[in-house]
């Protein structure tokens, strides 16, 4: 049995944990170069898996793509220390402002120009939108069947994959042909941290990086960015809190009795 | 006729508590567009659904029943959906954002090359003017405004903090969103309401290789958490800052007899399970009282227990956003305030 090729889809997001209202632009869309840079979790997660099939089948080919501003290359770099072969940066202003369903037509028509693949993997959503809508509108695009949410791999033959979900109530193992895209949940291992002799090998050795725009790729121009994107931010308003008349307390012991007989007393607690 | 449709989601041929408030909240929509509420539902045993649905003012059933169609699989649901959706033309489209709805609702709309918007908290209808400037040939620099009527607002609390969303789709229909269950209000509209079931000729739809993923194994069992019938919410965010302070907040839920919940810094951070998040990408609650231990209060948490009765914020930061719309804000640590409040609920109780 030879290796199987498999293209793993990463993203570089913004640390949602800490960004204000500065962090977005004028006409909703978000200011991504004014950000600190992560790599999404979840394709750390999907990127394991695909070294996990790399290391029971060494000649497994591991393609790491990722779309976004140049600087997103390093997500490509980090996935190149831990043992994938090859970094395909997308990039390219008319890809800018583009919503889940323009994107992920960009990121199909990407993985058609990659050519063979038996597997497409990726995170099950990124930290800034939430949405996990690019992994199924990826799929739809390149016609092929679409497993969520894996968390584990339980085995794989030449013909077909058979996949543990995690679903929201419960598990569901299901055996699929390939090719098929795969998108990972969280609860799957953990990435595994650089590999020292991979990082010495490509720290400075950009020729595995190679990187397209939206030419290579041959969209239309009307299915990207912003006019390729059927959803319109109308508007983005800020929370104004509603500010309640509170009651302020201390630790104290007299204000903790004060506010159990007050809870209490309205019937708030039994 | 361009109607409102309700994706129904069903295990064994009962419905969804997330349908149920989507199609609660899809009536009312469906009332001030002066349309119609369908529903489509796919998958087998469904011969009770309209005793079900009905009641919450659904026109029109659309109901694939097959044994080959259970449980829930991707492409089979797609492709009939798809189908239907040709042939009716609905203006909306709503689905529950649950395992099966966010793996269904995005293909859906890469096939039909539709917008869709995830976890809304809100959805109105409202209108919208389109100003576009254009250059002339005579070089003359002018704006031209189109206007919409009565489209779907996709509210949702949106990336970093503070902010919240309106989205639209103002060229492509359905207009398709998803949203949490909880969020809705489960609202009967006539106990009397009868509509029609149609039969959808599925077989039309679905080719033998939609049935390429064969599901091997299915365990589903009922969540043993139930936060949205909770009267009291003992909720715990980063700021409580250890698993073993988490152990706290269970005492205090167990002597109330309530439920622990937590913002999504405090299941990130591994404090607690997912099950209990309480937000926009969580669980929506409204208890009779709510206990919010160290928590800042991001909008996106925010959105999940803001309809709560009362409200108790427990923080060191006097100045923590949730502050602003707590009814009882008292400054100290959790790890202090926790133990005090169970010694003098346990002595005033009696």
């Amino acid at each position: 049995m030879k290796g199987f090729k498999i293209i793993v889809l990463a993203k570089q997001v913004p640390d949602t944990h800490n960004v204000g209202k500065d962090a977005m632009k004028e006409d909703g869309t978000m200011n991504r170069a004014a950000l600190p840079a992560i790599i999404n979790p979840e394709d750390m997660n999907a990127l394991e898996q695909a070294l996990r099939i790399k290391d029971q089948y060494p000649e497994t080919q591991i393609t790491v793509l990722t779309m976004g501003l140049p600087k997103a290359a390093e997500v490509l770099q980090e996935g190149l220390y831990r043992g994938a072969d090859k970094g395909i940066l997308l990039t390219d202003r008319k890809l800018g402002g583009s919503d889940t369903l323009a994107t992920s037509y960009a990121i199909a028509q990407a993985i058609k120009n990659v050519g063979d693949y038996d597997m497409v993997l990726c995170g099950r959503q990124a930290i800034d939108g939430d949405t996990a809508q690019v992994g199924p509108q990826a799929a739809e695009k390149l016609g092929i069947p679409q497993v969520t949410y894996a968390e584990e791999i339980e085995n794989i033959s030449e013909s077909s994959i058979t996949i543990r979900r995690r679903l929201e109530s419960g598990v569901e193992t299901v055996k699929a042909p390939f090719p098929v895209l795969i998108t990972v949940h969280g609860s799957a291992a953990p990435c595994r941290t650089r590999n020292a002799k991979f990082y010495m090998k490509n720290k400075n050795d950009e020729s595995k990086i190679t990187t397209w725009g939206a030419d290579d790729i041959k969209v239309e121009d009307d299915k990207v960015g912003k006019a390729g994107s059927p959803t319109t931010v109308k508007k983005i308003d800020a929370v104004v809190l509603q500010a309640k008349e509170s009651k302020k307390l201390s630790d104290s012991d007299a204000d903790i009795d004060g506010l159990i007989k007050d809870l209490l007393s309205n019937h708030i607690l039994g | 006729m361009n109607n409102l449709f309700v994706f129904c989601e069903t295990e064994n041929g009962v419905v969804a508590d997330v349908s149920l408030e989507l199609l609660s909240k899809g009536k009312k929509l469906a009332q001030t567009l002066g349309c119609k509420l369908e529903a489509i539902a796919v998958d087998y045993n469904l011969y009770n659904i309209g005793r079900q649905i009905f009641k919450y003012g659904v026109d029109v059933i659309h109901v694939a029943d097959d044994r080959k169609l259970a449980p829930y699989q991707t492409l089979p649901t797609q492709k009939i959906i798809c189908d239907l959706v040709k042939q009716e033309q609905p203006q909306i489209m709503l689905f529950g954002a649950t395992s099966i709805g966010r793996d269904l609702a995005p293909r859906v709309a890469s096939a039909l090359r539709c917008g869709l918007t995830a976890d809304c908290t809100s959805l109105e209808i409202g209108d919208h003017e389109e100003k576009k400037t254009v250059k002339e040939e005579n070089g003359e620099i002018k704006q031209i405004v189109t206007p919409y009527k009565d489209l779907l607002y996709q509210i949702r609390p949106a990336f970093g903090g503070n902010i919240i969303a309106t989205i639209l789709n103002l060229h492509t229909r359905p207009q398709m969103a998803t949203v949490r269950e909880g969020v809705m209000k489960k609202e009967v509209f006539d106990e009397n309401y009868k509509g029609e079931i149609k039969k959808i000729d599925w077989q039309k739809s679905v080719t033998d290789l939609d049935f390429a993923v064969e599901i091997i194994s299915r365990h589903i069992e009922k969540s043993k958490i139930n936060l949205k019938a909770a009267p009291v919410i003992v909720a715990g965010g980063y700021g409580v800052g250890s698993k073993e302070n988490f152990q706290l907040l269970h005492e205090l839920a167990e002597v109330l007899g309530g439920q622990v919940g937590a913002s999504r810094a405090a299941v990130d951070a591994g404090f607690c399970e997912h099950e209990r998040q309480i937000g926009q990408t969580g669980v929506t609650v409204r208890p009779k009282l709510y206990i919010a231990c160290g928590i800042s209060g991001q909008v996106q948490h925010r959105a999940g227990m803001q309809e709560s009765s009362i409200i108790v914020s427990i923080n060191t930061d006097e100045n923590a956003p949730i502050n602003a719309i707590a009814d009882y804000v008292v400054t100290g640590d959790v790890a202090t305030v926790l133990p005090k409040m169970i010694k003098y609920y346990k002595a005033n109780s009696k």
